[in-house]
């Protein structure tokens, strides 16, 4: 007799189930305007965390326009070790453009000395984005003029011709090129002419290198191990304006998602709260039909964190659809998804349905049950 | 009737009413601040930009082309053509003169250094650290701290007035001098105040005052070039035509817009014999990082005023849902569907006024907390902001409660009355 049947036991379990799910399939308008509150809020939530988490990658590829933040020189004037280029390359694995540059200066027709640079063409467009180039050289023995030099040695685009020790070279002018600084009043040269003529190695490679401060500090160690003879230095003008201006972004944006998130969770806490204060002859009911204080705040709390659960999931899928779909709209580029904002998002959640509802539970606890079904 | 009803309803429900009135006041705040910051961000991180330092660069226009490798100029220095120490000043009297941040005259010479028993020939580069000058009675202060901020100083920078210099970082290990020490620099002892460090060329730099190198040079009032950072607009279509194939028309919008070419062009025309071209590896980058910044601050103001209105309509709705019973009683007694709608809009638009002016002032606060202490500037509100945040915290308060009041409306006074419904 004393023993427990385990059908009972069950059946009890039963009961608190179907009491969570009736109620939220009877009273289905008021259950889906709290859970559409709380779908909301995660997804603002989501959607901005998410942003937070990617945004500095997003921007760190538009400094990159800047240019180089790591400079190879060779120590006291001479050329690097013939291999330093491929050396480089092989530290950089990847994760950034290096370009050797060598330069002499060249003599022109009238005597007037003008610094020639030998570089790769090819991956000096991609490294130095911002210069403004009317045609770049593609064929043997044409040269990039700078716009200054090439007011100097071919004002009318004519063919031109240089010396250097002594060397002669005729050079075509491919076209000109306009950078606002020291790059105009000098001749680009392929570095392969540009070595055949002058037999003058690469002094200089510049290194764009990706990444966060840390990781182009860890390559800039890397790339000095690789080239032991060379001084590897960071371009101090651009690191420092980066950082700068990439922390203020940051801080502003986790301002804006703190106060956004804020709201959001308001949102919840007074949907949330009211649905509670709603269901109180239900608590009363439940009271006056013996249930324990335990029992009923378990019961709420239960129904609470469901909600909160739920709503969490689906908000976080619309939150990553939204955050997709600002990165596709401001970047042009997509946002990938982070797995690590769900945890957060999903306790979030649960926690603030559980405060929106204790609040109201306080307050329902120290009222009569009577008073409360006679309508008052 | 109408008017006590109303008045009655604010006076007796005093909870519910400041619970409302908080929920309309924090989403017109976050909604408020949220504008100030992302119309304010373009400025600020405008600002913040400048630390990539100068953007156009003024250089005579007679000039011989720059013998320049790696930062040193291996022109020699009295070859060449010279801008007027005194007519730079002129950058501060043109039209764009609020626009530009700073400038820094360069005069690079060679030098001879006698350190204890080595001499050596070095660059010494002569410029204004932070000079004050003065032009119309106007007076600034400039000069390469302003315009290369990442230019870091170990000791004391010089005084402009003075004879002292700073050594570049290599340099002065090289000769093994520390801030204080002194150094002969073409027979004259000159102390040094600090060491440099820059990354740049000038590491193996002596940086010096202007005059110092005007003195060595032998040519009072001489420099080679000149460093301008200006605040400007991100390039568009119309920033890269050619002023001079443009109709008058739109000329005048072209000069009158910030462009870092109209800047260009009205610098050098009040500076004789000079060339002023953008700096493009500056000017054209910003652009594209500023747009991006200004983007996404938008798209996230604009979610903030989503989820300000979300907020404020939940608010709303739940205060009306609370309100069945007032609304049956009401019906009851023989009101119009369309007298009591009234009534509620009424409270609603009060509410929403309420918490408007509130929400406006908090929000202008937090603005201004926001951009103290991210930007150590002001962020303010522009007074124009008022009227249109008051209304569209109305609109809002209106359609968040006009969804409740309907509903409410179409239930039986019986049941409501019962609080069964």
């Amino acid at each position: 007799m004393s023993t427990t049947p385990p059908t009972r036991r069950s059946g009890k379990h039963g009961m608190f189930l179907r009491m969570l799910l009736r109620a939220s399939l009877v009273r289905r308008g008021r259950a889906l305007s709290a859970l559409l509150a709380v779908v909301v809020a995660a997804a603002v939530a989501t959607a901005m965390l998410n942003l937070y988490v990617d945004v500095q990658a997003k921007l760190r590829t538009e400094f990159r326009k800047y240019g180089a933040n790591i400079v190879v020189v060779a120590k006291h004037g001479q050329p690097l070790p013939a291999d330093a280029l491929p050396r480089v390359q092989t530290a950089l694995a990847g994760r950034g453009i290096a370009v050797p540059f060598a330069y002499v200066v060249a003599s022109t027709n009238d005597g007037s000395p003008i610094v020639v640079a030998g570089t790769d063409m090819q991956t000096v467009r991609r490294l130095d984005s911002w210069w403004a180039v009317s045609a770049w050289p593609n064929a043997a023995g044409e040269a990039l003029l700078g716009s200054r030099a090439a007011a100097a040695v071919s004002p009318q685009g004519q063919p031109f011709d240089l010396s250097f020790q002594g060397q002669p070279i005729h050079l075509k002018a491919a076209g000109t090129l306009i950078t606002g600084a020291a790059e105009d009043s000098r001749v680009y040269l392929p570095l392969q002419d540009f070595t055949a003529w002058t037999g003058v190695q690469p002094s200089t490679i510049e290194i764009a290198a990706n990444g966060s401060a840390a990781q182009v500090t860890a390559i800039l160690q890397q790339v000095t191990a690789a080239v032991p003879g060379a001084e590897v230095r960071p371009v101090r003008q651009i690191m420092e304006a980066e950082g700068r201006v990439l922390g203020k972004t940051r801080s502003t944006l986790l301002a804006a998602a703190a106060l956004i998130i804020l709201t959001a969770a308001l949102c919840v806490l007074a949907t949330l709260t009211a649905w509670v204060l709603d269901r109180r002859r239900d608590f009363a009911i439940m009271k006056a039909l013996g249930a324990s204080e335990r029992l009923i705040s378990g019961f709420f709390a239960v129904e609470a964190a469901s909600i909160g659960a739920l709503g969490a999931l689906l908000g976080y899928g619309i939150g990553l659809g939204a955050a997709a779909w600002i990165g596709r709209a401001n970047f042009q580029a997509s946002i990938s998804p982070r797995l690590s904002v769900l945890p957060s998002v999903f306790l979030g959640s649960i926690m603030v349905a559980l405060l929106s509802a204790a609040l109201p539970m306080a307050l329902l606890r120290r009222v009569q049950p009577a008073t409360i079904l006679r309508g008052e | 009737m109408f008017g006590r009803l109303v008045f009655e309803s604010f006076r007796r429900q005093r909870r519910r009413k400041l619970l409302a009135g908080i929920a309309v006041g924090l989403g017109v705040a976050v909604a408020t601040a949220m504008i100030a910051v992302a119309t304010n961000i373009g400025d600020k991180i405008n600002q913040e930009l400048r630390s990539y330092g100068a953007n156009l660069l003024i250089t005579p226009q007679a000039d011989t082309l720059d013998v320049e490798i790696g930062g040193v100029d291996l022109k020699p220095p009295s070859d060449g053509a010279f801008l007027k120490e005194a007519d730079v000043l002129r950058i501060k009297g043109t039209f764009w003169k609020n626009n530009i941040v700073g400038f820094a005259p360069m005069l690079p010479v060679r030098a001879n250094l006698q350190a204890d028993a080595q001499s050596e020939s070095v660059e010494l580069v002569g410029t204004y650290f932070a000079k004050q000058l003065a032009y119309d009675n106007e007076s600034f202060i400039t000069g390469v701290r302003t315009t290369n901020p990442w230019w870091k100083v170990n000791g004391a920078w010089p005084s402009d007035d003075s004879s002292d210099v700073l050594l570049g970082q290599t340099l002065a290990e090289k000769l093994g001098r520390k801030p204080g020490d002194s150094i002969e620099i073409n027979g004259q002892a000159r102390r040094v105040t600090g060491i440099l460090t820059t990354g740049g060329a000038e590491d193996g730099q002596v940086v010096a005052p202007l005059h110092v190198a005007q003195e060595i040079l032998g040519s009072p009032g001489a420099v080679r070039r000149v460093y301008v950072s200006a605040l400007t607009k991100p390039e568009d279509a119309l920033a890269l035509r050619d002023p001079k194939t443009m109709s008058p028309a739109m000329l005048e919008r072209w000069s009158c817009s910030p462009y870092v070419q109209s800047i260009a062009y009205v610098l050098q025309q009040s500076l004789p014999h000079a060339r002023v071209e953008p700096i493009r590896q500056v000017a054209s980058t910003e652009g594209t990082v500023l747009e991006r910044i200004k983007g996404l601050m938008l798209l996230i103001t604009l979610a903030a005023l989503l989820a300000s209105a979300l907020a404020v309509s939940a608010a709303m709705a739940t205060a009306i849902f609370e309100r069945r019973n007032e609304i049956g009683l009401m019906k009851a007694l023989g009101a119009a569907n369309i007298t009591v709608a009234s009534v509620f809009f009424a409270e609603a638009v009060l509410l929403a006024m309420m918490g408007g002016i509130v929400g406006f002032f908090g929000g202008g606060l937090l603005a201004r907390e926001i951009g103290r202490s991210i930007f150590n500037s002001q962020i303010s509100v522009e007074p124009v902001l008022f009227p249109v945040i008051l209304g569209i915290a109305t609109l809002v308060t209106f359609a968040g409660s006009a969804v409740a009041i309907l509903r409410a409306m179409r239930f039986d006074p019986v049941y409501a009355l019962k609080a069964d419904a």
